[in-house]
C-alpha cells in the first residue's frame, strides 16, 4: 500500500522552481566585482585593501546589529549587504580615512537602506547614498588622489589611520584624476591607460576591462538586465561623440568620456541595480537615457569633473515615475496604459 | 525582443513565457499500456465544467463498460459512461480534487467479464448535420482533454453572428513530464485525422492546424505521414516553451491573432481543441461509443513504473499508485502537471476526464519547494518579462499583499491572469505570485457577487 496518505503535502501550482534565487543572483553579482577588487588591490596596494575590507565589513555589520535591534531575523544573507560594501568601497578613493569610510558605510545602510525598509523597498541605490554623503561632508578628503606609495603594499598613506574629525594630512604629491585633468588643464589621458586602469582615480573605477568582464558574467547568467549599461554607454558616447565632432578641442573624445571616471563602474554595476531601476524593457531604456545624458551633463558642463553618482541617483528617483508610466501593453487590450 | 526577431523570420512563437525543463524523457518512449481495473471505481457525475450530469442507473443496476449512465443536463452537460462492466454498489459523495464533496457511482467492476464494449449507431461526418455531430458528441461524454474539462460541443458551437475559419489542433503539450498527447499523436495519428472531419463539419472552419512542440519530431512525422490529401491540414512545429498550449499563446503564435482581453478564440475566427480530444472524437463517434477511458501520463521521481496508461475513468488515486509502485518519501501526488496540475488531498479522488497527468515528487523536490525562503520583490523584472499576458506581476503581487484587489482587477487586469504560473516560477524572491492573484480573484469575485446582491434587493 502507497504510505503517503497521511504525509501528503498539498501546495499549490506550480510545483517546480526556476533556480536561481535572490541570495544565488547577489552572491554572482559579488563574484563578478571580485576581480575589479584584486585589481584595485594590486595597483592601489595596501589602503585600497582597507578601504575595501572596512567598507564591506562596516555595512554587513550595521545591517546585521539593525536587524537584531529591531528583533527581526538578521538579512545579510541574502549577500545584497555585501554588494553594497563592495560597490561603497570600490567608489571610494584609495587614501580616504578608514573612519570616514566606516561613517559612511553606516549612514549608507541605516538609512539609504534599513530606513527604507531593507532590499527592495531602498529608492537609491545605497552604496551610492554613502559616497554621496561623505562627498558632502568630506569634499576635500573625497577628491584627493595621492599617488601611489613606492612600497604600496608595506606602507599606507598617513591619512588612512587619521584619528576621526581630524583633518588628514598627505604625504604623497596630490594627482589629479584624468577627468579633472581634462576638464581643468585639457589634457586628455591615453586610451589604453584608462582602459587598463592604470591611472589614479577610485578605488574601483579605474580598470574598464575587468568591470566589462564582470558585467559579461552576469549577462550570460541572466542576472543582469544588459540594457542598462549599454544604453547608458551608448547615450555617452554618441553625446560626446557629437560635442567632440563639433569642437574637438573643447569636447573630450568618447573613448576617453567612456573609460575615465566612474561611468563604467556605475553603468555596469550601479544603474543596473534591480531595485532602482525600472522594471519593463523600455523604462530600463529610458532610465539609461536620462541617467547618459545627466553624466554628459553634468561633466561637461557642471562644476564637478564627475557626474556619474549624481546621475545614477537621479535616475533612482525617476524610477517609480517611469514604471507608473510605462506599464507593459496588456494582451487583448489596445490600450498601452492600464484602463484607469 | 527576441521573439519579435524569431518571427521576421519565420519561427512560429509568441512572446515572453518560459522554459522549464521538459522532464519527459522518462515517459515519451513509453507506448500506451492499458491499466487494470481497480476492485471499485469512483465516477463522479459532474467531470467538466458546467451541470453534472444526471443519473439514469440506479445503486445495484448492472451496467456494461461504455454504457451511458449518466445523461446531459442541459447545454452545458455532457453524459457520462460505465467505465466497466459490473455493478452500481452505490451512489454517494466522493471528494473532488479540491477536496469538495461531490456525488458519484461507486462501480465494482465483475472479475470475471471479458469487458467487451458496448457501442451503439455511428455518426459519420459527412452524412451529419452540425446539431447531429454536436449532440453526438455531448452523449458520447467527451470534454476537454488537455485538463480544462470544458464541454467539447459546446466549443464547437459557433454562435449566431460569428463564423470560424480556422481551426487549431493542441498537441503543444508544454507542461513538463507529460507525453500523453505525445503518444496519442504517435500511436494514434489516424484517429486525430479521422476526428477533424466531424470538427471541420461541425464547425464549418476552413482549415486546420495541428501545433506540435519541437520535442516531438516523431509526433510530428507521425500526424504528418497520416495526413488525408483532401482534407486542409498543417502541421506547425513550434518552438518549445511554455505555455504554448493556451489558446491565446497558439493563436497568437500560429495565426497572429490576439485574442480580445475576455474574449475567446472564437472572437478573432478560431476554435482550439486538444489533439488527444479530437483523436477520442475520431474514435468514438464512428463506433457510437461514449468516453469510458482516457490516457494518462503516471510518472515523476516518486513513480517507479512510469508510463503512460489508458485508464479507465474513476479509477482511484490510491489503486495507481499501489500498482505502478513509489518511491518510500513521496510525498506530493500532483493531478495534471507541475506548472497549473493541483495537489491532490487525498487519494480517494479517481480520475476523470480532465485528468491528464498523474505526477508523483519526492521530498527532495517537494522540500526543496516548500523551504525556500520568501524575499522580499527586488524588482528583477523577471515576472514582467515571463508573463505571457503582459501582466505586471510584480505590482500585482504588490497590490495583493495591501489587498488592494480592485486596483488589481480594474487598473491592472487580474482577470486576465489565467495562472500559468510562470511569474511564480521565475521569481528569484520565490514570491508565490499566482497564488496570491488566486485569493484575489475569488475575494474581488465575491466582492462582485456580494455587490450585485445588493443592487438586486
Ligand atoms: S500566472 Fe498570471 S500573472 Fe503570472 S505569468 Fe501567468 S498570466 Fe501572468
Ligand atoms: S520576479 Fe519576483 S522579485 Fe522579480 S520583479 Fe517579479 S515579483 Fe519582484
Amino acid at each position: 500500500m502507497t504510505r503517503l496518505a497521511k504525509t501528503l503535502t498539498i501546495r499549490s501550482s506550480p510545483h517546480i522552481r526556476a533556480t536561481s534565487g535572490v541570495d544565488s543572483i547577489m552572491f554572482n553579482v559579488v563574484l563578478a566585482m571580485l576581480p575589479v577588487c584584486f585589481y584595485a588591490v594590486y595597483i592601489f596596494g595596501m589602503a585600497a585593501f582597507l578601504v575595501l575590507a572596512t567598507s564591506v565589513v562596516t555595512c554587513v555589520l550595521t545591517e546585521h546589529l539593525l536587524c537584531r535591534i529591531n528583533g527581526k531575523a538578521t538579512t545579510i544573507g541574502d549577500w545584497s549587504v555585501v554588494i553594497t560594501g563592495v560597490l561603497y568601497g570600490l567608489t571610494l578613493p584609495p587614501s580616504l580615512p578608514l573612519w570616514m569610510v566606516v561613517a559612511g558605510g553606516v549612514i549608507a545602510v541605516g538609512v539609504g537602506k534599513y530606513l527604507f525598509g531593507g532590499l527592495g523597498y531602498n529608492t537609491f541605490n545605497v552604496a551610492l547614498v554613502g559616497r554621496a554623503i561623505l562627498q558632502a561632508a568630506f569634499p576635500a578628503a573625497m577628491t584627493t588622489w595621492p599617488d601611489a606609495p613606492v612600497n604600496r603594499f608595506g606602507s599606507l598613506p598617513s591619512s588612512t589611520l587619521a584619528l576621526p574629525l581630524t583633518k588628514p594630512i598627505y604625504d604623497g604629491v596630490s594627482s589629479a584624476t584624468p577627468l579633472a585633468d581634462w576638464k581643468f588643464n585639457q589634457v586628455a589621458a591615453e586610451t589604453g591607460d584608462l582602459f587598463m586602469g592604470t591611472i589614479s582615480g577610485s578605488t574601483g573605477e579605474t580598470c574598464a576591462l575587468l568591470i566589462l568582464i564582470g558585467g559579461i558574467y552576469l549577462v550570460a547568467r541572466r542576472m543582469m538586465n544588459w540594457r542598462i549599461p549599454v544604453v547608458i554607454l551608448a547615450t555617452v558616447a554618441i553625446a560626446t561623440g557629437i560635442l567632440h565632432l563639433v569642437d574637438p578641442e573643447r569636447y573630450a573624445s568618447p573613448t576617453f568620456m567612456l573609460f575615465s571616471g566612474g561611468l563604467m563602474l556605475g553603468a555596469v554595476f550601479m544603474a543596473s541595480d534591480m531595485v532602482g531601476s525600472p522594471i519593463t524593457h523600455w523604462g530600463t531604456v529610458i532610465y539609461s537615457v536620462l541617467i547618459g545624458l545627466l553624466v554628459v551633463l553634468i561633466r561637461v558642463w557642471g562644476g564637478m569633473p564627475e557626474g556619474v553618482m549624481y546621475a545614477i541617483l537621479i535616475g533612482n528617483a525617476a524610477t517609480p515615475q517611469i514604471d507608473s508610466w510605462i506599464q507593459p501593453k496588456v494582451y487583448g487590450t489596445s490600450t498601452r496604459r492600464a484602463a484607469t | 525582443m527576441f521573439d519579435a526577431v524569431k518571427h521576421l523570420f519565420g519561427v512560429k512563437t509568441f512572446a515572453h513565457g518560459i522554459h522549464p525543463p521538459d522532464s519527459k524523457n522518462d515517459t515519451k518512449e513509453l507506448a500506451i499500456h492499458q491499466f487494470p481495473f481497480a476492485e471499485l471505481l469512483i465516477v463522479p457525475f459532474s467531470q467538466h465544467i458546467g451541470k453534472p450530469a444526471i443519473p439514469i442507473v440506479g445503486e445495484g443496476a448492472e451496467v456494461t463498460r461504455g454504457q451511458m449512465i449518466a445523461k446531459p443536463d442541459g447545454f452545458m452537460s455532457v453524459a457520462i459512461h460505465a467505465p466497466a462492466t459490473g455493478v452500481i454498489r452505490s451512489i454517494s459523495l466522493t471528494p473532488a480534487i479540491n477536496g469538495k464533496m461531490t456525488p458519484g457511482f461507486f462501480l465494482e467492476p465483475y472479475t470475471a467479464s471479458t469487458q467487451e464494449v458496448m457501442e451503439g449507431p455511428p455518426v459519420m461526418p459527412d452524412t451529419a448535420s452540425s446539431e447531429e455531430i454536436l449532440s453526438a458528441i455531448q452523449n458520447a461524454g467527451v470534454v476537454g482533454l488537455g485538463g480544462a474539462g470544458f464541454p467539447t460541443h459546446a466549443k464547437l458551437k459557433v454562435p449566431e453572428g460569428k463564423s470560424v475559419d480556422a481551426l487549431i489542433i493542441n498537441g503543444a503539450e508544454c507542461e513538463p513530464y507529460l507525453t500523453t498527447d505525445h503518444r496519442v499523436m504517435l500511436e494514434h495519428a489516424e484517429d486525430v485525422m479521422k476526428g477533424i472531419p466531424y470538427l471541420l463539419r461541425a464547425t464549418g472552419a476552413k482549415t486546420v492546424v495541428i501545433a506540435v512542440e519541437s520535442n516531438k519530431p516523431d509526433a510530428a512525422a507521425a500526424l504528418r505521414k497520416a495526413l488525408p490529401a483532401d482534407l486542409p491540414i498543417t502541421v506547425e512545429v513550434l518552438p518549445v516553451k511554455y505555455p504554448q498550449g493556451a489558446e491565446k499563446m497558439l493563436v497568437s503564435a500560429l495565426l497572429g491573432r490576439e485574442i480580445p482581453s475576455g474574449g475567446l478564440p472564437l472572437d478573432v475566427g478560431v476554435i482550439c481543441t486538444n489533439v488527444g480530444t479530437t483523436a477520442e472524437i475520431g474514435h468514438l463517434l464512428p463506433r457510437g461509443m461514449g468516453l469510458y477511458e482516457r490516457v494518462i501520463t503516471v510518472g515523476g521521481p516518486a513513480v517507479k513504473k512510469k508510463g503512460n496508461y489508458r485508464i479507465p475513468i474513476g479509477t482511484p488515486l490510491r489503486y495507481i499508485l499501489d500498482t505502478v509502485g513509489t518511491e518510500d518519501d513521496i510525498t506530493t501526488v500532483v493531478m495534471g502537471g507541475p506548472m497549473m496540475g493541483a495537489a491532490a488531498s487525498s487519494l480517494d479522488i479517481s480520475i476523470t476526464k480532465g485528468s491528464t497527468g498523474v505526477i508523483a515528487f519526492t521530498h527532495r523536490e517537494t522540500g526543496r519547494v516548500n523551504e525556500i525562503h520568501e524575499y522580499p520583490c527586488i524588482k528583477c523584472g523577471a515576472c514582467v518579462d515571463a508573463c505571457p499576458i503582459f501582466l505586471n506581476p510584480s505590482q500585482l503581487g504588490i497590490l495583493a499583499s495591501k489587498e488592494q484587489y480592485e486596483t488589481m482587477v480594474d487598473e491592472f487586469h487580474l482577470r486576465d491572469c489565467f495562472e500559468c504560473g510562470c511569474c511564480t516560477f521565475v521569481c528569484p524572491s520565490h514570491i508565490p505570485l499566482v497564488q496570491k492573484f488566486r485569493v484575489a480573484k475569488a475575494a474581488s469575485r465575491k466582492a462582485q457577487a456580494k455587490a450585485a446582491a445588493e443592487a438586486a434587493k
